[in-house]
């Protein structure tokens, strides 16, 4: 919906820079010829995301198993969504992964470019910023089995906690029903971290040394220097950050599949889990539909929210 | 154009595609009949008047023992027939489920695929009408005699695909298979214990392994499936085939009598006393096996599928057991037969395709699976491994079960669409004392009952 508009003003304003034609007391013309050139991306927009948009919506008004004859059930399929203990949790338990997906790497990136963009000299920094990215490149399937080693009952994590003596501790991390979804979520973390401190570093280089300067001649430690300067500079990168960690949070589905398929018992269950589940395995594709809408609800509204931190101007 | 114009236009425009979508049910909206099969014509064995044919089958035999018998087979058939050409798409159980309704509801279905029994799969491609009746071709082949009635039952639905284990036959099965206990022997030995062959003596036997520093029983059971399996055979040993046959099959019972909780209990117990791995549900099927294959536990529970890993890691210390109820000389068990090999209402070729089936299920094709270390549905009688090994263990249990009216119990998550989802978290709820057994009956017979409700 963007793209339109966005060329539309971008052709008008290249052909418009005399006075008369922005002002003139004709209509304005609307420019066909420019939505001829986005065309061909809605075309692809329209077949491959309209069209299964629209589809997955009237799926979901509907009692269907995917074969046979299907029965219209209106909004009930969305009544679910509330009244259904399992789907319910579902949506909370990606609530609890927002706080470990986002929040937790957004808090620590910022601490951590608070410290290393003083030591911005830093010597092999291109070096530490591949390593730090390096999760985020890897395939998500790798990482989750890796995990899924880590978290065993005879993998590192247990074993680095009986080395230090904390062997009643020790537990399969990813079976227990207490443990699992911040286990996940950990996982998330540590995926996430990388991404927002490379997009903070590459912020913060975008500030003025002069800024530091002043603030230092004003008398301002580390930490106010922190909050008056590095802080306010970067709000368009935690926008971007919060909204890429966010989305990834509510629509995890790659680490679950892997590592708990939703257990122990339904602990770990997630609405994008629920939804593939639904749809291809227990044969109630309308729900699986309402779950799928509902989720792309959800995260349309919070990228919207989000953008509000956004600065106006953005370079 | 003005803001609130464009307003009103996006507007109708999203409610004109809304009330277009919703104009056409996704897969109709009334009951259409499934299509008439073309059973009415003729069927025939003469593969060659097909002509050049290429058969599309899809399987799920990717393991490597089956699926070296699976390449073996299809090879003769192509000899046999150099008219025919076989096109095969293999893939793993979930992978196969997963798309397999997919491929099936496409303009160019499979010719042949295999499908997995009971109401969530084969249940709803018979009601979609995605499936041929293969009665005809039973007769022609003598399948109807060949295969004993508790196998073909098994593959057996009514034509709106309500009721399972009558009506229609949809298809064979190529291999047996059945869930039971493997056991170490020189642990057995050692601690002077004889193979268990009731639930009540393998229970006695638990706190002795225990008592002496040995886990009895690896579990793993973070892939969710084992748990069907440690309760399948519990439950079946305690409640006895009828009662269990007929709770999956809808025709009577509930989950949450007696039996069916004591069973629950049972392996709540084995859980809380340490009978069974700690922290199970987070440890895998394979780290259970390879923990028994050590020689670090005396039994796993898990099914004759697993016989090649096995021989492998505790070789000739192995041996293998289905329980019974007390004062049955039959086991009772989980189990059954593999996928049915069922032809598609879609086939072009349904001779060829009936063909192939019978090619690879019939008495030479048990010769080609058993050579490759699989267990036939039919084993050949004069079928011998040598007595004391593991295989002669796994073979003469599967006869012993399919004896006389036999001891076969379908997996439970047969039962409904959902079962499965809903009994392996119930389970993983269960040992973890998540849920007391009583919860845990209730929570698969919320299940149960609704489904029962809506056929």
């Amino acid at each position: 919906m963007t793209a339109p508009v966005a060329s539309a003003t971008s052709i008008n304003s290249s052909g418009a820079n005399d006075p008369r034609a922005r002002r003139g007391g004709k209509k304005r013309k609307v420019e066909w010829k420019a939505y001829l050139y986005i065309l061909p991306a809605f075309v692809l927009f329209a077949v491959f995301l309209g069209v299964p948009a629209v589809q997955t919506a009237q799926y979901s008004l509907f009692k269907w198993n995917g074969i046979g004859p299907s029965t219209w059930v209106g909004l009930k399929n969305y009544g679910e969504l509330f009244t259904d203990s399992v789907l319910r949790s579902s949506f909370l338990h990606a609530g609890v992964l927002i706080f470990f997906y986002a929040v937790i790497p957004v808090v620590l990136a910022l601490f951590l470019t608070a410290i290393i963009s003083r030591g911005a000299n830093l010597r092999g920094m291109s070096v530490f910023r591949t390593l730090l990215f390096l999760p985020q490149v890897v395939a998500s399937v790798v990482v989750a089995t890796t995990w899924v080693a880590i978290y065993s009952p005879d993998g590192l994590i247990n074993q680095l906690l009986r080395l230090v003596g904390l062997g009643s501790l020790t537990r399969a991390w990813l079976g227990d029903f207490d443990t699992a979804l911040p286990a996940v979520g950990i996982v998330g973390s540590w995926l996430g971290i990388g991404l927002c401190l490379v997009l903070f570093l590459s912020g913060v280089a975008n500030i003025q040394p002069e800024l530091f300067e002043a603030a230092r001649i004003d008398g301002a430690g580390p930490v106010g220097e922190f909050f008056s300067i590095t802080l306010p500079a970067l709000r368009g990168q935690i926008a971007v950050a919060l909204t890429l960690t966010v989305v990834a949070a509510l629509k995890t589905f790659d680490l679950v599949y892997i590592t708990t398929r939703g257990g122990p018992g339904t602990s770990t269950t997630l609405p994008a889990f629920e939804a593939y589940n639904r749809a291809f395995n227990t044969g109630k594709v309308g729900s699986a539909a309402a779950v799928a809408i509902l989720l792309t609800a959800i995260i349309l509204v919070v990228t919207v929210l989000i953008q509000k931190i956004q600065p106006d101007e953005v370079e | 154009m003005s803001r609130s114009t464009k307003t009103v236009r996006t507007l109708a425009v999203s409610l004109a595609l809304a009330l277009a979508a919703t104009a056409c049910a996704p897969g109709g909206s009334t009951t259409d009949e499934p299509a008439a099969n073309s059973s009415a014509s003729q069927v025939s064995k003469d593969v060659s008047a097909a002509g050049d044919v290429t058969l599309t089958v899809w399987d799920q035999n990717t393991d490597t023992g089956i699926n070296d018998a699976q390449e073996e087979l299809n090879k003769q058939f192509q000899q046999k027939y150099p008219n025919v050409k076989i096109e095969r798409v293999s893939r793993s159980f979930s992978d196969l489920k997963t798309t397999l309704k997919l491929a099936l509801t496409s303009k160019d279905p499979p010719d042949v695929v295999q499908a997995n029994q009971g109401y969530p799969d084969m249940g709803s491609f018979v009601s979609g009408g995605l499936l041929r009746p293969e009665d005809d071709y039973a007769k022609l082949y003598g399948w109807d005699s060949y295969f004993p009635e508790q196998q073909l039952n098994l593959n057996k639905f009514t034509a709106d695909g309500r009721d399972w284990q009558s009506g229609n036959l949809y298809g064979v099965s190529q291999t047996g298979e059945i869930v039971g206990v493997y056991y170490n022997r020189k642990i057995l030995k050692n601690l002077n214990l004889q193979v268990p062959k009731t639930i009540t003596e393998f229970e006695a036997m638990l706190p002795t392994i225990k008592a002496s520093g040995m886990l009895p029983i690896a579990y793993g059971d973070v892939e969710k499936s084992p748990g069907i399996h440690i309760y399948g055979i519990t439950q079946a040993a305690i409640a006895g085939k009828q009662a269990v046959t007929d709770l999956v099959t809808g025709k009577s019972g509930a989950w949450t009598d007696e039996p069916s909780v004591k069973a629950a209990q049972t392996i709540q117990d084995w859980a809380t006393k340490g009978y069974i791995t700690e922290g199970a549900n987070g440890i895998s099927r394979d780290e259970a096996l390879a923990e028994f294959g050590k020689g670090k536990s005396a039994f796993v529970i898990t099914g004759t599928w697993e016989q090649p890993k096995v021989i492998k890691s505790l070789g000739a210390d192995s041996g293998f057991v289905a329980l019974g109820p007390d004062g049955s000389d039959t086991p009772v068990t989980t189990g059954g037969v593999g996928l049915a090999w069922a032809i598609t209402t879609g086939s072009k070729h349904p001779d060829v395709a009936a063909a192939y089936i019978d090619f690879i299920t019939n008495a030479a094709a048990a010769q080609v699976l058993i050579d490759n270390g699989n267990l036939p549905a039919v084993p050949p009688a004069d079928w011998a491994p040598k007595a004391g090994t593991l295989q002669a263990d796994v073979a003469s249990e599967w006869k012993r079960v399919n004896a006389g009216s036999g001891g076969l119990v379908p997996y439970l998550d047969y039962a409904t669409p959902t079962f499965y989802d809903t009994l392996s978290a119930a389970v993983q709820q269960l040992t973890a004392t998540k849920l007391t057994p009583q919860q845990f009956a209730e929570q698969l017979q919320k299940d149960y009952a609704a489904f029962l409700k809506s056929k």
